[in-house]
């Protein structure tokens, strides 16, 4: 149940904040992407600002044993990058572009993104349907 | 930009930043969007799934609540051209699982521990966003 709680909170708060830095609306993030537009640079204070308070939480898991659900903190991040991490990213920053939603903010603005916001999201959820058949074929090439 | 735009941002940033922290602090785990929703979808974070779950029904209901305190109309502005919807979505999906993580999860979780994983993908995924906004915008003149 804790943990439930736990994560409706961050949910909450996750989702008040993309709508209140500005993140929910794609003029802004393509505005941000926009170098050789009119170039917003809003979303460069929603990173900071979002880093800031992370910074300080994984500071806070080296003085502590565990989480408050009593889970253990994830590990130390893998050093290792390979082909996945680079062409998955680019395939993400694309769509990001495309469209000017990512992830988060396509799923905090279901309530009033419309048509569109849905159409978004299921064919993300395609997406990340067939991302798995997909990984499993392009590391067979890189086995080769 | 409007000039109290980047305050927002900021604040915006530091709640986002804040949700992150309760998620790692809290349950021991990174807070990252696509991972949350990718686990459900592949059934891989099933194990989780009520926790998962609870961070998406709050992540809708409550920005949900906080329209009404807004004085002009909240709009994502995103683009009536649904192959363009349908194209890009489809490309976050594949390429956050792909990648393992997105805005969130590395650039978020990952810069703010020096993740040399979450840096290179920050890094990638903002050249691809540009250069598809400058080759889509300027040079073809679709988005």
């Amino acid at each position: 149940m804790q943990r439930i709680v736990i994560a409706a909170l961050s949910g909450g708060l996750f989702g008040a904040g993309l709508l209140v830095s500005g993140m929910t609306d794609t003029n802004k993030v393509q505005g941000w992407l926009d170098v050789f537009g009119a170039w917003d640079p809003t979303l460069a204070f929603v990173l900071g600002g979002a880093i800031l308070p992370m910074m300080v939480a994984w500071h806070m898991t080296t003085k502590r044993a565990q989480s408050l659900a009593g889970t253990p903190f994830p590990g130390k991040p893998d050093p290792r990058l390979g082909h996945n991490l680079v062409l998955g990213s680019v395939l993400f920053g694309a769509g990001w572009g495309l469209v000017g939603l990512c992830p988060g903010p396509a799923i905090a603005s279901l309530s009033w993104g419309g048509t569109g916001g849905i159409v978004f999201i299921l064919a993300m959820i395609a997406g990340m349907i067939v991302a798995q058949p997909i990984r499993l074929r392009i590391d067979r090439l890189a086995a080769i | 930009m409007i000039e109290t735009d980047w305050i927002w941002g900021l604040v915006g940033g530091l709640m986002i930043g804040s949700a992150a922290a309760i998620y790692l602090l809290g349950n021991g785990r990174i807070m990252g969007a696509s991972g949350i929703i990718g686990g459900l979808v592949d059934r891989s974070g099933l194990s989780t799934w009520a926790e998962r779950a609870a961070f998406l029904a709050a992540l809708v209901v409550v920005p949900a609540l906080m329209l009404p305190l807004y004085s002009v109309q909240v709009t994502t502005n995103i683009t009536s051209n649904l192959a363009i919807v349908i194209i890009g979505g489809v490309l976050v999906g594949i390429g956050t699982r792909l990648a393992n993580g997105c805005t969130s999860g590395h650039g978020v979780c990952g810069i703010s521990r020096f993740s040399l994983r979450g840096i290179v993908a920050t890094v990638f995924y903002l050249l691809a966003g540009g250069l598809t906004v400058v080759l889509f915008r300027h040079l073809l003149g679709v988005i």
